[in-house]
């Protein structure tokens, strides 16, 4: 055997069955670490994701500002997001996120997601959109804190940032991680980046003068693969619309697994109901009838 | 009703009847005409494309069958919408059509209050009260009604997508754009059967338009009182009589 290795899966949308494979061997949650503080807004990130991912070009906009477009596309899954925040002393701060899939340890796009097997969350912890298998219903569009996932008018499905999983399957780091200049964002275990996360936070902390330095992780969606270092992580809507506490809609979670299946078979009694009620009342018939055969 | 709707219905009303036929023999009456059987089957061929299509999004894994018809699931989704848009255009006519006939009358309470013993204990004879429509019938369409502006209103949203009315309003609209095909569903096999095999004689109501004068006498008394002037018990003690000396 090679040291090929294939990403082993943890969970599939909308799945009625057991997960093929689950739990054969271990694997490390992986995680990318942004640090925004040492982000110098290069964009070599994003050319290398569009590069990786073979994808065409998309139209940017031009509104005075760095932004070269407002958001993600579906041709364009990695941003960098250009905040130009005003101090309470009047100063100005630059403000820089790279925008991508946060790869959610309970990740609302699979569970808003009613196509079998259109999305899956491998047990590394990255979150990967099938294709062959989205019918572009766009539920996870409202499944997801980060508007992350965006259609495709022309195929008619939904893409989005797939963490390298092709690159990260054969050992690889992510592409944007290899293209970043300035040792922003790293790659590795989800541990270690925690780790150093947090030792960055730390210093900012107490040599750097942010007080409210710290790392971005949010624990309402069990935490996500993608990490961010903030200078204030007490105001993430600065970066952005980092939400600060990413929700899932209850209702994706009550109604796909309890609701849904239930009342589907109480709309079947109607037809059960019918078949019962012929079979044993018996139809209604315009009057007079004849009288039934008289037995002899 | 404001009197465009009624210009409007007499017309297209009109219109059909100048082009369509109905077969009405002896001993029949006219029940439906060409409009109303146009409407009634435009509103049956997009209600179940809509629902064919909804299958596939609703759960794929049990209904991937569904979706070839349509040319794959993200192509039933893509005219899912445009389904409904028909559902809603030609059901909004009938609706119009058959405002009238589906106004809520006390005999109608009194007739739900008795709705045992229609179902379980079939009584031979309709109540005299009974009109063109009865109760059962009534609450179908009112439910229909009110289900489709849920259809629309959801639909909608669901349609323009979480990027214009927020990420809850669709979370919310599609639970309850599900309901609202759950119970359309439900209620869509009790008038397949009880228009077939649960009232033998009505189906030909919806194809060539008439039904039998027992059929008229025996489920909608005053309607046939008031189409032929005659007493509906009467009538059928007539035929019932007939009968018995036929066979004697």
């Amino acid at each position: 055997m090679s040291d090929r290795r294939t990403l082993q899966i943890k969970q599939i949308s909308a799945h009625p069955g057991p997960i093929p494979g689950e739990g054969v061997q271990r694997d490390l949650e992986v995680c990318k670490l942004v640090d925004t503080t040492t982000c110098i807004g290069c964009k070599a990130c994003e050319v290398a994701c569009v590069e990786w991912n073979d994808m065409p070009f998309t139209p940017t906009t031009f509104d005075n500002t760095y932004q070269t477009m407002p958001e993600t596309a579906w041709s364009f899954w990695n941003l960098i997001k250009f905040n130009e925040h005003q101090r309470e002393d009047g100063t100005i701060q630059w403000l820089m996120r790279k925008d991508q899939c946060m790869h959610c340890a309970d990740p609302g796009c699979l569970r808003a997601c009613p196509a079998d097997g259109a999305i899956v969350q491998y047990s590394n912890g990255i979150v990967d959109f099938n294709q062959e298998n989205c019918i572009g219903c766009e539920f996870c569009v409202s499944g997801c804190p980060f508007n992350i996932p965006k259609f495709n008018p022309t195929t008619k499905k939904v893409y989005k940032c797939t963490l390298c999983s092709d690159r990260v399957g054969q050992g690889l780091e992510p592409a944007c991680i290899k293209a970043c200049p300035t040792g922003c964002l790293k790659f590795g275990s989800k541990d270690d980046m925690k780790f150093i996360a947090e030792e960055r936070a730390q210093q900012l902390r107490e040599h750097f003068g942010y007080a409210n330095a710290g790392v971005y992780d949010p624990a309402s969606i069990g935490g996500t693969h993608v990490i961010y270092v903030l200078h204030d992580a007490t105001r993430p809507e600065l970066y952005g619309g980092l939400p600060k506490d990413p929700q899932i809609p209850w209702s994706y979670t009550v109604w796909k697994w309890l609701a849904k299946p239930v009342l589907g078979t109480l709309a079947l009694f109607g037809l059960l109901g019918v078949c019962l009620h012929y079979v044993t009342v018996g139809p209604r018939k315009s009057q007079p009838e004849p009288p039934p055969r008289k037995e002899r | 009703m404001g009197t465009a709707v009624d210009r409007f219905d007499d017309k297209a009303r009109g219109l059909f009847d100048r082009i369509g036929t109905n077969d009405v023999y002896q001993g029949e009456l006219l029940r439906h005409r060409p409009y109303t059987r146009f409407l009634h089957w435009m509103v049956a061929l997009f209600f179940f494309l809509a629902l064919f299509s909804g299958f596939g999004i609703y759960l794929p894994w049990l209904f991937r069958w569904f979706t070839p018809i349509f040319g794959g699931g993200a192509l039933a989704r893509s005219m899912h919408p445009w389904f409904g848009v028909g559902f809603c255009f030609f059901f909004g006519l009938q609706v119009l059509n058959w405002l009238e006939p589906m106004l809520w009358s006390k005999a109608d309470t009194e007739w739900i209050r008795g709705l045992k013993n229609h179902v379980l204990k079939p009584e031979k004879l309709e109540p005299t009260e009974t009109g063109f429509f009865n109760a059962g019938q009534k609450v179908q369409f009112w439910e229909i009604t009110i289900g489709s502006v849920v259809f629309l209103i959801t639909g909608i949203i669901l349609w323009i997508g979480a990027g214009t009315f927020g990420r809850i309003t669709v979370a919310v609209s599609y639970v309850l754009h599900d309901i609202s095909a759950l119970v359309m569903l439900f209620g869509i096999f009790i008038h397949m059967y009880l228009s077939t095999f649960g009232q033998p004689g009505t189906f030909h109501s919806m194809t060539r338009g008439s039904v039998a004068e027992s059929w008229a006498w025996t489920f909608h008394p005053s309607w046939y009182k008031q189409v032929t002037g005659r007493d509906p018990r009467q009538a059928h003690e007539e035929a019932r009589r007939q009968m018995e000396t036929g066979r004697r």
